[in-house]
């Protein structure tokens, strides 16, 4: 350990003037660069993703009507979208949401951020496989977006891409266009194996002195918890898309019944990668919320422990529910009650979580910045996705709202409302960290507000088109006489959701702003305790000076009465007076 | 309540499924209310004033315990409530001679009744398209199949749904107490045309329903017997599939 830390050490020395743009920019084997990058190709990618759920939208408000604007890229339909464009948006909008937006924002990015910064360490263990693992990434992004200019069309089974739909090219007219969805997603899936493997190894192997781990942040524990999930899931999702590319163009048969296959062997697989998934959506935004409420209630977070054991017990059970998604699949339903059981067993893990939140408020000194309410908004909505999921978890109940509306609702509760929320308060709560410059707060409300408004506008009445028996992924609701009464709410969520696109603009230009024009940021703008806030913002090369930090106490001492101030970061030495009173 | 919004219930066990539905809307309401009014409170008596020194508290250990034991108690108790509903839905099969066999396509239904001999595969098998009746009163059991992608059978009013899987044949019972006529849609994506892929469910009075089966299963019969075998039921749905393509 020693050994390599003066060995760093010379590194930095021998490094620093040698770099020229394109290893410092571009190929760059900086953590805190290669955080960066994950962050723009998350954005970039959310900026198409959001337009693909727009188009969704208006499809289901006005179906059949032209879209304003979309005239040029569909001169042939006059900008109106056709049953398999309308299969194409939402595939993609979910595809891409979930693997090119969130996953590399709250992995990628703030994975590669935090980890070395908070646990005191010069870089991620392997600084090369991490630059590797970006452009592998973004790679696979790249080639996701080349699927929209194939003949044919992009994919269009849906992102869990149902066999025997997706395996066979004349059920849905695309063909190249889910080879590219195979392909993308197998490049994607080694560039984040990549990652997991790097961030697991640095969290055991390169803490710095003092930071045993039930010293860590919350969020290293999300983020340690979120690689080890990923390392065993994501192979999975691999070899489930080179098994269905292998169907598609060499002829094997694994999941098509006419040459001996199994559809449901497609399920089984998805979802033993997908619930995971989900969590590995989920686990880094709690970890944002459990950093970012102790810093502005001044107070330690609530149950320490019960917030690092909750997110272990969530890991272990998300394997082991998978079967949820499945209860109507054709799945033998004793199998169902099975995982019903451990489906509801999850959500204590969560229920522990959410009232250790309310409890770090609780008697706290709260200060309403952007980056808290963003981590409220996050803990109030993760509670409504949270018991919308119970629900489902019935399965009696979950055989009439499976594949309505109402599933729709629940997971952008949980991805939108959780993930999204929790990856703004992430960039509000870090960007002076990350780029040296405060965000503008006036800006900043501006954002949160419509964000959190419209994002209620939109998915809450979901919730009542579920309930009303309204299917999924349908492109013309009003084909059906049962849901005729219920279109209002449809025209009601599509211009919520126009407006929450609306709402984003701020966001655009208070980034760009701020990372030109905003105020400098000092060390520790939040008064926080973390070792992130020891390095300058923004940090150099290998982080810190001629020493890593050495860590005294636990990451939440706020309000503390070892200290005058209201915080007491990690690396304060206790004196024997301030011990003594401590003791008291 | 809810019954403004979940649509009418007319099968014998949708009133189980409804009740597990309301018992479950009112917890989880019960505990939104409580969760968002604890914060509301907390944003608000705790916020940022001068002079407010907030509370150095690491947990409650007895506050954890209990909050950890109330919701697993409750969402245990939960399970065993679901699982009579389920068992009697998904793994039951109640004795029954109404059997159809339920065979979806991109992208419609097919209905075939055995016809009078009660067996299907034989000649006076008769198929319709996109239209299935029914008795009320009397267990209905389907097999469904399908012949390409996954399809979803859902009637939301007899609270019913089960994925058709190419190349198995599920099972699936449903009994209805109200007679009427009950859109089936597709409920799982199952291609460009999957939006506007349903049928239409007739239930009927037992005695309307003999009627029924009278006048269009039984004239199967004589057709099959005027007929040589096993042309009658072949050529009818290719025909109806025709006047149906609206979806591309």
């Amino acid at each position: 350990m020693a050994h390599s830390a003066t060995a760093t050490a010379h590194m930095a020395h021998a490094g620093h003037h040698e770099l020229g743009f394109v290893r410092t920019y571009i190929f760059s084997t900086d953590h805190k660069m290669i955080a960066r990058q994950f962050l723009f190709l998350g954005l970039f990618m959310m900026i198409i993703g959001g337009l693909l759920a727009l188009i969704v939208r208006w499809e289901l408000a006005w179906p059949e009507t032209p879209i304003p604007g979309l005239g040029m890229f569909l001169p042939e339909t006059g900008g109106a979208i056709e049953p398999s464009a309308y299969n194409m948006a939402f595939t993609m909008h979910a595809t891409l949401m979930v693997f090119f937006v969130i996953m590399p924002i709250l992995a990628g990015s703030f994975g590669n951020f935090c980890i070395p910064l908070m646990i005191g360490a010069r870089d991620m263990a392997f600084p090369f496989l991490n630059m590797l693992s970006f452009w592998v990434t973004g790679s696979a992004g790249l080639i996701m977006l080349s699927g929209f200019f194939v003949d044919g069309g992009h994919a269009a089974a849906g992102w869990t891409s149902y066999a025997p739909l997706s395996a066979v090219t004349s059920y849905t007219g695309v063909n190249w266009g889910q080879n590219i969805w195979c392909i993308s997603l197998f490049i994607m899936g080694v560039g984040s194996m990549m990652g997991s493997i790097n961030y697991i190894t640095t969290i055991i192997n390169m803490r710095a002195p003092g930071m045993s781990l039930f010293r860590m942040p919350l969020v290293v524990w999300s983020l340690f918890i979120t690689a080890i999930l990923l390392l065993l899931a994501l192979p999975v999702l691999t070899s489930a898309a080179a098994m269905l590319l292998f169907d598609r163009v060499l002829g094997t048969s694994w999941f098509n019944p006419s040459g001996g296959g199994e559809p449901l062997l497609w399920q089984h697989l998805f979802w033993y990668f997908g619930h995971p998934e989900v969590y590995i959506l989920i686990l880094p935004a709690m970890g944002i919320a459990s950093e970012i409420l102790p810093v502005f209630s001044r107070k330690p977070i609530f149950g320490y422990h019960a917030m690092a054991f909750s997110m272990i017990g969530i890991a272990f059970l998300s394997w082991i529910v998978y079967g949820h998604h499945m209860f109507v699949s054709g799945m033998n339903p004793k199998l169902g009650l099975s995982f019903m059981i451990t489906t509801m067993i999850i959500a204590v893990p969560s229920a522990i979580k959410t009232f250790n939140w309310l409890g770090t408020l609780w008697g706290g000194r709260i200060q309403f910045t952007v980056p808290m309410l963003n981590a409220l908004a996050f803990v109030s909505m993760f509670v409504i996705g949270g018991l919308s999921g119970i629900f489902m978890a019935s399965t009696p109940v979950d055989i009439y709202i499976q594949d309505t509306y109402f599933i729709v609702a629940h997971i952008h509760y949980v991805v939108f409302g959780g993930s999204i929320f929790g990856a703004f308060a992430a960039i509000y709560f870090w960007f002076p960290k990350m780029f040296g410059r405060m965000t503008n707060p006036a800006l900043g409300h501006l954002h949160f507000w419509p964000t959190f408004v419209f994002f209620n506008g939109t998915f809450f009445p979901m919730h009542i088109l579920g309930v009303g028996g309204h299917m999924r992924r349908i492109y013309n609701p009003t084909q059906y006489e049962f849901l005729q009464p219920l279109q209002h709410w449809n025209v009601f969520i599509t211009v919520s959701a126009l407006l929450l696109g609306v709402a984003q603009i701020p966001f655009v230009i208070n980034f760009f702003w701020s990372l030109f024009a905003g105020k400098k940021a000092p060390a520790n703008p939040w008064n926080s305790n973390t070792l992130e806030w020891t390095a300058p913002s923004p940090p150099p090369h290998l982080n810190w000076g001629a020493h890593v930090p050495t860590v005294y106490r636990g990451p939440y001492e706020y309000s503390s009465p070892e200290s005058k101030d209201d915080f007491l970061p990690q690396t304060v030495p206790p004196t024997p007076a301030r011990a003594r009173a401590g003791r008291h | 309540m809810l019954n403004w919004w979940l649509p009418e219930n007319v099968s014998t066990y949708g009133g189980e499924i409804d009740r597990l539905f309301h018992l479950i809307y009112w917890i989880t309401g019960g505990t939104f209310v409580l969760v968002f009014v604890t914060l509301l409170v907390f944003l608000v008596v705790y916020r940022d004033r001068p002079g407010r020194q907030a509370r150095y508290t690491h947990g409650s250990t007895p506050l954890e315990i209990a909050w950890t034991i109330v919701p697993a108690l409750i969402l245990v108790v939960l399970t065993f409530l679901s699982v009579p509903a389920w068992s009697r839905i998904k793994m039951q099969m109640p004795p029954t001679d109404i059997v159809i066999q339920v065979t979806a396509k991109q992208f419609n239904w097919q209905f075939t009744y055995p016809g009078p001999d009660g067996k299907f595969g034989t000649a006076d098998d008769k198929t319709m398209l996109d239209e299935m009746h029914v008795p009320t009163g009397k267990p209905v059991r389907v097999n469904l199949r399908s012949q390409d992608v996954i399809h979803s059978f859902f009637v939301p009013q007899f609270r019913m749904k089960q994925d058709a899987v190419p190349g198995r044949e599920i099972a699936q019972w449903f009994e209805v107490t109200k007679p009427g006529k009950y859109e089936l849609p597709c409920a799982e994506l199952c291609g460009f045309g999957h939006s506007g892929m349903k049928a239409w469910v007739y239930v009927h009075t037992p005695e309307e329903y003999a009627k029924w089966l009278a006048e269009n299963v039984n004239v199967a019969r004589a057709a099959a017997e005027e007929k040589p075998a096993g042309e009658a039921k072949k050529d009818e749905p290719k025909a109806e599939t025709k006047t149906r393509g609206k979806a591309k």
